[in-house]
């Protein structure tokens, strides 16, 4: 089990320095001298030589690049040249409001996905579990941006249901609870058609497994069975694949919060690019990728634990 | 060959439903210049923010162009994308899927490293750092896609490619001295065309939403070139006001998505039960 999880950590780790090796080559390849990027045309050549030297720019690459990924690990990703604050606080900032999206996708997930994957698996090869089938796939494919539009025109402008704009007000949860609920819909609809086919599939294949055969024998009922003892073991493979899942939806809160005009890191990102602030673009993006190796990584070694066939496998 | 798959697939509803919206939007594309009379990008002020009517089915944009006209343009564009930029990546994973699986061991350990790397970067994130480094253009797009593709492709490739290495088949022709080349290219490749074929299917719905993705952003193709994300993308400025526009936009993206994956799964599920999983 041990080797298991450090040869993910081990694997988790490389990633993220190949990460940090994109993050440095951009800052390094964007056309111009990041300097006179920063402070714009109207620079005196003195101030420019200040910055350079403050940014480290004046020393050859490879100390550039040691000197990177020395701080990284320090956790300095840096300052923001406009405001003079550490990226990694402006960052983080707004991890908790891309964090909550996150987290609301997973609640819709999870909340739709396994119930109608337990409903097809009982009712399989009849009319619902087709219906839910069908369902299941149009989710998945209807691209998360399309939803987030159409759900933000009929729920917030035409029915006047839900507010269209922002986060809520700071401290009051009913209201955040009441913005998060459609940008989050937008997040997390795919992933219910993925978790419903996902728990219907290894449903069907509890069913088959002896422990079930013995409780049918004993006369509980299908109802019991299913949702008692069955679940617990098929609801298994949801772990790794909302390890996946929670990359995607970091990928898609992006669209979410443009369209809802909500905080995050994806509307930060997106804004940064606009006015050509690179140092929050890299961060920005490295704190999210390293974000996303960790949560695999758990997800990984969670199913080792819960399963054992898991760990051989990987070797 | 090719007859008696449509009537099978036809045969499934899903199947039928996709293969329907797949020609439908296949045709439009095509045959855009003659299904309308306006031209994709003229400029008419005098009909701004047009509702849908019998003059314009879809209505007009804020620069009082067809939407209509826009959506069917638009289709060429998102699916010639779809299609060159899958081609393209389609290659690279081939080749390098060849070489994970035949290659040395070692070349196999560094190349799996770099797909679960370029895998491991969140789509959207992968997308604007590319844009952030070499400006918004179709360039930015199809490198994105082939990112997101090409270690998919690959890995298939791979594990196909080493279930082959170790056939009966092989190993004769490599006891009678063929070149690597040639195994690969004779008895290799056309063996795994099949799954290739299926998973190109299913990954075109995804290639379409990344390049509408990324012109919604304003990050993809350039206006005034129509493509379907900046139709949703200027209908978005004005979702109070002009409701047709964000409609307009966004249709063609869910019929198309959706067509193509009812007929990626049906496709699949007749003729490689084996790749379920995957996806």
């Amino acid at each position: 089990m041990i080797r298991y999880a450090l040869k993910r950590l081990w694997l988790g780790a490389i990633i993220i320095s190949v990460a940090m090796m994109m993050m440095f080559a951009m800052v390094y390849l964007i056309p111009g001298d990041p300097a006179s990027v920063a402070l714009g045309p109207r620079a005196t050549p003195e101030m420019m030589e200040a910055l350079r030297v403050r940014m480290g720019l004046d020393q050859p690459v490879w100390r550039q690049f040691l000197h990177f990924y020395g701080s990284v690990l320090r956790g300095d990703l840096g300052t923001e040249v406009l405001s003079d604050r550490p990226v990694l606080d402006v960052v983080m900032e707004q991890l908790p409001f891309t964090l909550a999206l996150v987290v609301g996708g997973i609640t819709w997930s999870v909340a739709l996905g396994i119930p109608l994957g337990c409903i097809a698996a009982v009712r399989r090869g009849g009319f619902v579990d087709q219906v839910i089938g069908v369902l299941s796939v149009a989710m998945i494919a209807v691209p998360s941006f399309v939803v987030a539009i159409y759900s933000l025109l009929v729920f917030a402008v035409a029915l006047q249901w839900l507010p269209a704009i922002g986060a809520g007000e700071p401290g009051d949860l009913a209201s955040r609870l009441q913005h998060l609920i459609l940008p989050s819909l937008a997040v997390g609809l795919g992933w219910i058609g993925y978790i419903s086919r996902m728990v219907r599939a290894s449903m069907l294949e509890t069913l088959e497994a002896s422990h079930i055969r013995t409780a049918r024998a004993f006369g509980l009922t299908e109802h019991r069975i299913v949702y008692t003892y069955a679940l617990r073991i098929a609801v298994l493979p949801t772990i790794t694949l909302l390890g996946v899942g929670i990359g995607h939806m970091l990928s898609s809160s992006v669209f979410a919060e443009i369209v809802f005009a909500r905080p995050g890191i994806g509307k930060l990102v997106y804004e940064a690019i606009s006015v050509r602030n690179y140092p929050i673009v890299s961060g920005a993006v490295l704190v999210t990728t390293v974000f996303f190796v960790l949560v695999n990584v758990a997800a990984d070694i969670l199913v080792g634990i819960l399963d054992p066939r898991v760990r051989s496998s990987f070797n | 060959m090719i007859w008696r798959t449509l009537r099978r697939i036809m045969r499934e509803p899903l199947g039928a439903i996709g293969l329907t919206l797949v020609t439908v939007v296949v045709l439009s594309a095509v045959f855009a210049s003659l299904l309308t009379s306006y031209a994709p990008s003229k400029i008419s002020p005098a009909e701004r923010f047009a509702s849908p009517s019998l003059l314009h089915l879809l209505g007009t944009d804020h620069l009082g162009r067809d939407l209509l006209t826009r959506v069917l343009y638009g289709g060429r564009v998102a699916l010639l994308i779809a299609l060159g930029a899958t081609a393209v990546s389609l290659v690279v994973g081939v080749v390098l899927g060849l070489i994970a699986g035949y290659g040395p061991r070692w070349l196999d350990n560094v190349l799996l490293l770099i797909f679960d790397a370029v895998k491991s970067f969140p789509t959207v994130m992968l997308a604007l750092t590319l844009v952030t480094l070499f400006g918004p253009s179709l360039y930015a797009v199809v490198l994105v896609v082939m990112l997101v593709n090409v270690p998919g492709y690959a890995r298939i490739i791979r594990t196909q490619t080493l279930v082959l290495k170790s056939a009966e088949h092989v190993m004769a022709a490599r006891s009678m001295g063929a070149s690597a080349g040639r195994i690969l290219r004779v008895h290799i490749l056309p063996n795994i065309i099949g799954p290739i074929l299926i998973l190109i299917s299913m990954d075109i719905p995804v290639v379409v939403a990344i390049e509408a993705g990324m012109s919604f952003l304003g990050l993809g193709v350039r206006p005034p070139t129509p493509s379907w994300g900046a139709i949703l993308n200027d209908g978005f400025a004005n979702i109070r006001d002009s409701y047709w526009i964000v409609i307009a936009g966004g249709l063609p993206i869910v019929l198309t998505t959706l067509g193509f994956t009812f007929f990626g799964e049906t496709l699949r599920d007749l003729f490689d039960p084996r790749l379920k999983g995957r996806s």
